[in-house]
C-alpha cells in the first residue's frame, strides 16, 4: 500500500528528469512536470504499480497571468498551466500533475490514449483557454456558442463578453451585435500583506 | 432495390427526454445508432469565471444552481475547499448537520431521477410518487434556509443557523377546511427533527412503493437490463463515479474511503451492482435511499441529544449576530470588512471532493492569497458521464438512448456550468 508520504519520496526516482518539482502542502501532493514530457508521465503513473492512477478526475486549464496582481507580461514566464487530478481506487490516493505551458504556443501532448476520459476535459480546456491539446481526434469547441471567437476564461477576456445576442429588426433574425453592458464588479480584488503568513489555528469543538 | 443509406438525425434540445438542453446529433442506421455526438453548452454560463470576480462568499449561492436538484451537496464541496485552505474545522453540530442535509438532498435527487427515469420509459406513476416526497424534503430546506431550492445554507465554518424548534404550519384556506388543516398539521407540531423523524418512519414503505411498481415490471425490465452495459474496467477509465460506478460492480464511495465531515460516524452500507445495465444502476440507487433514510435516523438521533453551536466563532470569517453589530463598535467593524470585502484565504491550491448523489462532484480552488479565488474549477460528475454516451449507445436502439440518458442521471445545470 503506497501512502502520500512514500510516493513523495519515490516518485522522483519513477519519473527522473521529467519531473521539475513537487509539493506537499494540504495533505496534496502536487507534480510540476515538463509539458514535453506528459504522456510518458502520465503513462508512468498509470502503470507503475506503485502508483496505479488509473482514473482520471479532471483536468483543468489556468491562466496564471495575473497571479499575485503582478499582471506582468514578461515573456520568460510561462502563462498557462493545465492541471491533471489523477485518482488511484487500489491505494486510495490523489495526485495533482501541473504543466506549464508558454504564451505564444500553448501545447501539449494529449493524454486522451492513457484515459479516455480526457476528451471532454481538453475539449473544454482547449475552447475556453485555447491550449492546444496534439493528438486529440476531434478538437472542436464544447461549451461556447457555435462560431464563437477567443477563449472567454483567459484573464484578458472581460466578464461581460464582447458581443451580446438579440432580435435583430433590419435583419428579422436574432444576431450578434457588440456587448451594451458593461461590467459591474462590486468588490475590488485585494491582497493584504498580513493575511499571507500562514493558516488559522482554531480548533473549535 | 431500394438504396439504403445512414442518416443524420438531430435529438434536442426542446425533446422531453433530453433532460433539459441536451443536443445529440445521431447517425442513424435504420432504428439503430451508429454514431451520437452530444452537444452540450446550451446552458453555460461561466460559473467558474464568475466565482473569479466575487469574494470567496458570495458564490456559494451559485453553487446551488450548478446541479439544481442536488443543491447542498454541491455548495458543501465549495466550502469544504475553502475550509480546507483557510484550516478551519466546523463545529461537530454543524458537521452533523451538513450530512444529515447531504443524504436529504441525495434522497431529493434520487426521487426526481427515479421520476424521470421511469417517466422517459413510459412509467407515469412513479413520476407523481417521486414528487410527493419530494415536497416534504423541500419543506425541510425551507424550514432550514427559508428557500426550497437554492438554499445557500452551508456556510465556511458550518452552515448558517441551527436547526428550527418548531416546523412551519399549514393555515386554513378556501380550499383546506379547519379538519383537513389539521391533518395536514399532525407531522409539524414539533421541531423540524420531529417532522423529518416522522418522514424517515414513512418514507422505506414509499420506497417499497417505487419498486413495486417498477422492479418486477416487465416492461421496465426490457427497457433497462442489458442496456447501456460498461465493464468495470472502462467505467474506470470513462471517468465513472457513484452510482455509475457502482452499478458496474466496484465499491468505491468517497463517504466510505475518503470520509468527510462525520461519515466515519455513520453506519450504513454501499450497495454494488453486478452486470453494470442500467437495470442495476437503478437497483443501486434504490438502494442508495434507503441507506439515506438510515443515515438520516443516525442523524436526528445525535442531533437531538447534541445541542450546541453550528458555526465557528471567528468574526473574521463569520458575520458577528445582529444584536452585538447594533452595540458594539468591533462587531460593526467586522460585519462591514467582511461584506464589503470579504476574508482573505492564504495562497496555495486545493481539491475537495465529495459523495454527491451523481458521482464525484469536486471543487478545485487556487488562491493567491486575495479575497476572490483565483481559479475555481468545478468538476462535475455528470460531464464525464455525457462524454460517454457515444460509446454506452452505439449499436442500441433510439429509444434506449433515452434510457441511457435517464440512467446517466443527467442535469445540465452541473454539465455546461
Amino acid at each position: 500500500m503506497t501512502t502520500l508520504a512514500s510516493l513523495d519520496e519515490s516518485v522522483n526516482e519513477l519519473l527522473g528528469s521529467a519531473l521539475h518539482s513537487r509539493r506537499l502542502d494540504l495533505n496534496e501532493l502536487t507534480l510540476e512536470v515538463d509539458s514535453a514530457e506528459i504522456k510518458s508521465v502520465c503513462a508512468k503513473l498509470r502503470d507503475d504499480p506503485s502508483c496505479d492512477f488509473r482514473q482520471l478526475t479532471d483536468v483543468c486549464g489556468v491562466d496564471y497571468s495575473t497571479y499575485g496582481m503582478e499582471n506582468s507580461k514578461s515573456p520568460d514566464k510561462p502563462r498557462f498551466g493545465v492541471v491533471y487530478h489523477l485518482l488511484s481506487l487500489s491505494h486510495n490516493l490523489r495526485i495533482r500533475v501541473r504543466a506549464l505551458l508558454d504564451q505564444e504556443q500553448p501545447v501539449i501532448d494529449s493524454v486522451i490514449e492513457i484515459w479516455p476520459v480526457a476528451d471532454w476535459f481538453e475539449r473544454e480546456a482547449f475552447d475556453l483557454y485555447g491550449i492546444v491539446f496534439k493528438g486529440h481526434p476531434d478538437l472542436r469547441r464544447i461549451l461556447t456558442d457555435y462560431g464563437f471567437i477567443g477563449h472567454p476564461f483567459r484573464k484578458d477576456f472581460p466578464l461581460s463578453g464582447h458581443v451580446e445576442m438579440a432580435y435583430d429588426e433590419d435583419k428579422g433574425r436574432v444576431a450578434y451585435r457588440p456587448v451594451t453592458v458593461e461590467d459591474r464588479i462590486l468588490v475590488p480584488r485585494t491582497i493584504r500583506e498580513d493575511t499571507q503568513t500562514g493558516r488559522r489555528q482554531t480548533a473549535t469543538d | 432495390m431500394a438504396e439504403i443509406r445512414n442518416y443524420t438525425m438531430n435529438f434536442g434540445p426542446q425533446h422531453p427526454a433530453a433532460h433539459g438542453v441536451l443536443r445529440v446529433i445521431l447517425e442513424m442506421d435504420g432504428e439503430v445508432i451508429g454514431r451520437c455526438d452530444p452537444h452540450i453548452g446550451l446552458l453555460h454560463r461561466a460559473t467558474e469565471k464568475l466565482a473569479e470576480s466575487k469574494p470567496f462568499n458570495q458564490s456559494i449561492g451559485y453553487m446551488d444552481r450548478l446541479d439544481y436538484v442536488s443543491m447542498m451537496c454541491n455548495e458543501h464541496a465549495y466550502v469544504l475547499a475553502i475550509e480546507k485552505m483557510l484550516g478551519i474545522t466546523p463545529p461537530l453540530r454543524a458537521q452533523y448537520i451538513r450530512v444529515l442535509f447531504d443524504e436529504i438532498t441525495r434522497i431529493l435527487n434520487h426521487c426526481l431521477w427515479l421520476g424521470a427515469h421511469a417517466l422517459d420509459v413510459g412509467a407515469m406513476t412513479v413520476f407523481l410518487y417521486c414528487f410527493r416526497e419530494r415536497e416534504d424534503l423541500m419543506d425541510c430546506y425551507e424550514a432550514v434556509s427559508g428557500a426550497r431550492m437554492h438554499a445557500t445554507y452551508y456556510r465556511p465554518g458550518g452552515v448558517y443557523r441551527d436547526l428550527p424548534d418548531q416546523m412551519p404550519r399549514y393555515t386554513p384556506t378556501r380550499r383546506h377546511s379547519e379538519r383537513e388543516t389539521e391533518q395536514r398539521n399532525q407531522d409539524r407540531s414539533g421541531s423540524l427533527l420531529d417532522f423529518m423523524e416522522a418522514f424517515t418512519e414513512r418514507f422505506p414503505a414509499y420506497v417499497d412503493e417505487y419498486e413495486t411498481l417498477l422492479s418486477d415490471n416487465r416492461i421496465w425490465k426490457q427497457r433497462t437490463v442489458d442496456i447501456g452495459v460498461i465493464a468495470p474496467e472502462r467505467a474506470i477509465a470513462l471517468g465513472f463515479t457513484g452510482p455509475m460506478l457502482r452499478g458496474s460492480g466496484i465499491e468505491w464511495d468517497l463517504r466510505k474511503k475518503q470520509p468527510y465531515e462525520v461519515y466515519d460516524q455513520m453506519d450504513f452500507d454501499i450497495p454494488i451492482g453486478s452486470n453494470g445495465d442500467c437495470y442495476d444502476r437503478y437497483l443501486c440507487r434504490v438502494e442508495e435511499m434507503r441507506q439515506s433514510n438510515r443515515i438520516i435516523r443516525q442523524c436526528i438521533k445525535w442531533l437531538r441529544d447534541n445541542p450546541g453551536p453550528v458555526i465557528i466563532d471567528d468574526y473574521k470569517l463569520i458575520p458577528p449576530s445582529r444584536e452585538s453589530m447594533k452595540g458594539d463598535m468591533e462587531s460593526l467593524i467586522h460585519h462591514f470588512k467582511l461584506f464589503t470585502e470579504g476574508y482573505f484565504v492564504p495562497e496555495g491550491e486545493a481539491y475537495a471532493a465529495i459523495e454527491h448523489p451523481k458521482g464525484e462532484f469536486g471543487i478545485y480552488l487556487i488562491s493567491d492569497g486575495a479575497n476572490k479565488p483565483y481559479r475555481c474549477k468545478i468538476r462535475a460528475p455528470g460531464f464525464a458521464h455525457l462524454a460517454s454516451l457515444h460509446e454506452m449507445c452505439q449499436g442500441h436502439m433510439l429509444a434506449d438512448m433515452v434510457a441511457i440518458i435517464g440512467t446517466q442521471d443527467i442535469v445540465f445545470g452541473e454539465i455546461d456550468r
